[in-house]
């Protein structure tokens, strides 16, 4: 083969000399390695009871988020939901009727609001595409359940709880 | 058949070969792939290898996504190194559109995308030593593979599959953090690796082990179109990065490891020196940042580019641009391209024909892998199944690239 480069520098492939066909320095050498490696500190977590710090940007399940007053952000205009790659959200829209401005930030807000978690890919594009707000990714992550329904997040385990209401855990 | 062999009817229970199904969820594969091996004793006769069990229609599933939302496709093809595969397909799309990133753009990708090398790299060359009995290589360097995951879930929030970067740049500035994670593992990785080394390359039961399993010589590796460190493994010095260069890789000092016989030694020594290269190539990339200015990490592109949430909020122009790129409504151009990367395994190309319309209408991924395996029954003909087994991890073949 002609050389394509001039940047090709080939690998060391020498054969063997006589001290390194005796198996033993061989062996010696990788002993010393791994008996160094036994006094290192510990490289793992007990996870459960410890966990690490993820990043601030960390994507994990979704929430919904309230304004400062404690109305829902949601106007159900539809973006996240076309944005999501593994079409997971589907909302209905509902319009908010008098007297209930003290729930609903704007005039229209999501009546149903669903994300199906195990078609999530957590991506993120439903963060990015939200104009209001509204939704967003949190250090939550590995769900569990015996039941695949439970895994199809409705409103009620997606909005964010107001102070002083009991957390509603979807896990449980 | 050689004579020795008794001669039985073909029908006869008793037949002269056995047939061995190493895989599809055999614990040494790495990954869903089936071959049939046709066994005599311990000897490899004929294998016969399938494709198809992860296969989940990337290439069609694309044509009905607006452009970004690919990007998460292609996390999922080789998932040990998925950013390349996203900042590859975001080359691609930067090539329909002709859109020009600045400078600083181009060096954080090389960071990002040499990262992912190493972390491919790493794997591989880690689990060569598993399958030929040494795990404790593999326990030391998979620490440092964390490192790496660190500094992508501070840039995109993720770790495995990244969907890192955006059309036009990254969805956020390196912080401090960053920085100082890259740092750290500048410093303490060039350690660990000498270790492996050591532990490795001139370890005499290593080197019986691998030194002639699964050779394949040039001219055979270039009539399959092998490309990446099992090319050069075979001694053909082909690097993407340096015949066509992208993301202005043009400006790197960069050197091509090249082997000899293309058995699985050399391309676990070519693997090993790329590591090497690679992170020389941040550090000249972090030189090279150091002279752009500090807060550009995307493209001024308002069409393609999403603006600022606080533009959103406040700003007409904004507004309506984030409306149309999110709804996909971008104006691509009538065209076909091709860009390729150098990815952790290969030539890693993206065939995008383009009809105008907001998706593709046409799209195929060249992926490496797939050409390695069609070269598999031939590298392990007449081996040993110990050999067999070696082969398939030092081809590094991985089972999302594999089917897409």
């Amino acid at each position: 083969m002609q050389a394509l480069t001039d940047r090709a520098v080939p690998v060391d492939r020498r054969p063997l000399n006589f001290w390194e066909k005796m198996y033993l320095p061989g062996i010696f050498r990788g002993m010393a390695i791994t008996l160094k490696h036994i006094f290192r500190k510990k490289a793992t977590i007990n996870y459960p009871e410890e966990k690490r710090a993820f990043s601030p940007v960390f994507r994990g399940l979704q929430i919904l988020n309230r304004d400062e007053e404690g109305r829902e952000r949601c106007t159900a205009c539809g973006l996240c939901a076309v944005a999501c790659p593994a079409e997971a959200i589907t909302m209905e829209a509902a319009e908010r009727k008098p007297g209930e401005e003290h729930l609903y930030r704007e005039e229209k807000y999501a009546a149903k609001y669903e994300i199906n978690m195990l078609r999530c890919i957590f991506c993120g594009f439903c963060e990015e595409a939200c104009p209001k707000d509204a939704i967003y990714l949190t250090e939550t992550f590995a769900p569990s359940s015996f039941e695949r329904e439970h895994f199809i997040y409705g409103k009620e385990d997606l909005l964010i709880p107001l102070p002083g209401e009991e957390t509603k855990n979807p896990q449980a | 058949m050689t004579e020795k062999h008794i001669q039985l009817r073909q029908d006869s229970l008793q037949k002269e070969t056995t047939t061995l199904n190493l895989g599809p969820t055999h614990p040494v594969t790495h990954g869903v792939f089936q071959n049939i091996l046709e066994m005599d004793g311990e000897r490899v006769v004929g294998a016969t290898s399938t494709v198809g069990y992860i296969h989940r229609a990337f290439e069609k599933l694309a044509e009905r996504r607006p452009f970004y939302q690919i990007t998460p496709l292609t996390d999922r093809m080789n998932y040990c190194s998925s950013p390349i595969n996203n900042i590859g397909w975001h080359l691609t799309i930067e090539k329909l559109l002709g859109l020009r990133v600045p400078k600083r753009v181009d060096y954080m990708r090389v960071i990002i995308m040499e990262l992912a090398r190493i972390s491919d790299h790493l794997i591989c060359n880690s689990v060569v030593g598993v399958d030929s009995g040494a795990y404790s290589g593999f326990l030391y360097l998979m620490q440092y593979r964390e490192l790496i995951y660190e500094i992508y879930e501070e840039i995109c929030g993720s770790r495995l599959t990244t969907n890192i970067g955006r059309i036009g740049g990254f969805e956020r500035n390196f912080n401090d953090k960053v920085f100082s994670k890259l740092d750290k593992f500048l410093a303490e990785y060039p350690g660990v690796l000498a270790e492996f080394e050591r532990l490795f390359n001139r370890n005499r039961i290593f080197m019986e082990r691998t030194i002639g399993a699964g050779p394949i010589s040039a001219e055979r590796a270039l009539n399959y179109s092998f490309t990446g460190p099992n090319l050069r493994a075979a001694g053909v010095d082909y690097d993407v990065r340096v015949s066509q260069p992208y993301s202005s890789y043009e400006e790197f000092d960069l050197k091509i490891p090249v082997g000899k016989t293309g058995d699985c030694y050399d391309r676990f020594l070519v693997r090993n020196q790329e590591m090497w290269e690679s992170m020389s190539l941040i550090r000249q990339a972090l030189q090279k940042m150091e002279k752009e200015p500090a807060d550009i990490f995307h493209a001024d592109a308002p069409a393609y580019y999403l603006a600022p949430k606080q533009d959103v909020y406040t700003k007409m122009e904004a507004l309506i641009y984030h409306f149309k790129i999110i709804m996909g409504e971008i104006d691509a151009p009538v065209g076909e391209v091709y860009q390729a990367v150098e990815g952790a395994n290969g030539e890693l190309g993206f065939y995008l024909i383009s009809d105008g319309g907001r998706t593709p209408y046409r799209l195929h991924f060249r992926r490496p892998c797939f050409i390695y395996y069609q070269a598999y029954p031939e590298l392990v003909h007449n081996a040993l199944l110990s050999d067999a087994v070696i082969c398939l991890s030092s081809l590094n073949l991985i089972a999302g690239e594999l089917d897409a």
